[in-house]
């Protein structure tokens, strides 16, 4: 069990969670579109402490998670040979692919490289001029920004052995998916604040309107989930669908513009597929036709390799709010984060690391008999 | 990955014609763009994402939620790979 002194001001928390007590009449299902959320929930037993109705699911707001195995197929292929220096955020060096992962490529002698920014794969390249340099341009829209100036950059300096291998993904269409999904069991969503604070709040009113959902941008801090939390069950119980911002301190109506701007000049927008979910129309970025020359699938004529799913790895329904991870039978005997069957595990922002890492290791006896 | 970390920008500086700067992040100081906050300013809270400064943050909230990463342990995996931001050091920005 968690406690409230856990919480930065338990005053707070505990009038939080009163005021949410109080509001509940019904059952409600809310999605936090974060992982970071996800993180902070079940860190804080946020979900252990709410009211009984309130149900939280997991969504499939981490990127790392998201990214198919055919992809990962494409990321090895190209880090095995012996020209490239492959760059990626260190998170997904562990994930696993159809054979091995980053790491074991790295064990093999392969040159694969662990980066902070893009920027610094983009200087490896000016460094390293008799090597091919890939960067591993994986995220959301909040890391758009940054993958798209790296390519801006090494089309600006002429770096011509820099490439990127482009795995972008976007919130909205991942959201209409889930909401169009006929096993959709969600009734409001937390919308991830720092999404937000890059493309602003404004793609997400169609959304509300169209399947009268009520989104609420929300921070991270677990008193921030809590209020978008609140805020969710206010609307739900009062009969209303809005789009509310539960984050003003970081996240205006329109976002960061001068992003928003290199993103539309260096990317253009695409069908996805997503690890465990499948192709979701028009939830991806790959780059513009005038910054083409960097994509590293056509350098590496990798475009081809495919992979299917591993059958054991349960997260597609976990990504959906289906099933917990304490539910998939290989959580915490066959999978578990030194011997991850799926992305879900390997992330730090995974839906079942945060269930293994807080040991969450039963399935409770209520989501049992709620979930499935 | 998909965390962003406040900090707090304590030099801004021109490299290769792109705003950068050095950001604190409760000790740790950490080189990062400021191309798509140009208005940011030494003494500024920004919230940084793989290098890169997003939006402006009070410094309330930023202490806030640096309480919260090192709490959580995951302030270092964040940073993890970083480039050191002395200037005119010669360390490598990735991991070997
Ligand atoms: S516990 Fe492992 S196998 Fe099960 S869904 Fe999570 S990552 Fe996949």
């Amino acid at each position: 069990m968690k406690y409230l002194d856990e919480f930065t001001d338990p005053e707070v928390a505990a009038r939080l969670f009163a005021e949410i007590a109080r509001a509940t009449t019904r059952h409600w299902s809310i999605m936090e579109i974060c992982g970071g959320q996800t993180h902070a929930i079940i860190r804080h037993g946020i979900d252990q402490l709410l009211p009984e109705e309130i149900e939280l699911i997991h969504g499939p707001g981490c990127p790392v998670c998201v990214t198919p195995v055919g992809m990962i197929d494409k990321a090895l292929e190209i880090a095995r040979q012996a020209e490239v220096i492959f760059c990626s955020f260190g998170d997904m060096l562990r994930v696993p692919g159809t054979c091995g992962d980053l790491l074991q490529v790295r064990g093999e002698g392969g040159d694969v490289r662990i980066v902070y920014s893009p920027l610094d794969a983009v200087r490896l390249a000016e460094e390293h001029p008799d090597k091919q340099v890939v960067f591993f341009a994986i995220g959301f829209e909040t890391t758009a920004p940054a993958n798209a100036m790296a390519v801006h950059q090494a089309h600006r300096l002429g770096i011509a052995n820099f490439s990127v291998l482009v795995s972008h993904v976007l919130v909205p269409p991942a959201i209409e998916a889930i909401l169009a999904s006929p096993a959709n069991r969600v009734d409001a969503f937390l919308a991830a604040g720092h999404v937000c604070s890059v493309m602003g709040t404004w793609q997400y009113a169609p959304l509300v309107g169209r399947h009268r959902v009520p989104i609420v941008v929300t921070g991270f801090e677990p008193l921030d989930v809590l209020e978008g939390i609140r805020r969710a069950v206010g609307q739900l119980e009062g009969g209303r669908a809005e789009l509310d911002n539960a984050y003003p301190r970081v996240v205006s109506d329109g976002g960061n513009v001068a992003a928003q701007r290199m993103i539309d000049d260096v990317f253009e927008v695409c069908d996805r597929r997503w690890r465990g979910i499948g192709e979701i129309p028009a939830s991806g970025w790959r780059l513009s036709a005038a910054y083409r020359g960097f994509d590293a699938e056509s350098r590496f004529d990798v475009s081809a390799i495919d992979a299917p799913e591993s059958s054991h790895c349960r997260s597609g329904e976990i990504l959906q709010g289906l099933l917990r991870p304490n539910q998939c039978p290989a959580f915490g005997t066959e999978c578990t984060p030194r011997t991850p069957l799926g992305a879900t595990m390997v992330s730090s922002e995974g839906a079942c690391a945060a269930y293994y890492h807080y040991r969450r290791l039963e399935p409770p006896a209520r989501d049992g008999a709620r979930v499935g | 990955m998909c965390l962003a970390v406040p900090g707090r920008i304590v030099e801004v500086r021109t490299v290769a014609d792109i705003p950068m700067g050095t950001v604190d992040f409760d000790g740790i100081r950490k080189e990062v763009c400021l191309a798509y906050l140009p208005e940011a300013a030494v003494g500024d809270y920004t919230i940084v994402h793989v290098g890169f400064a997003i939006s402006l943050v009070d410094e309330a909230s930023a202490m806030e939620t640096l309480a919260m990463f090192r709490e959580l342990g995951v302030l270092d995996g964040e940073l993890e790979g970083a480039a050191p931001a002395e200037p005119g050091s010669a360390a490598p920005a990735v991991d070997p």
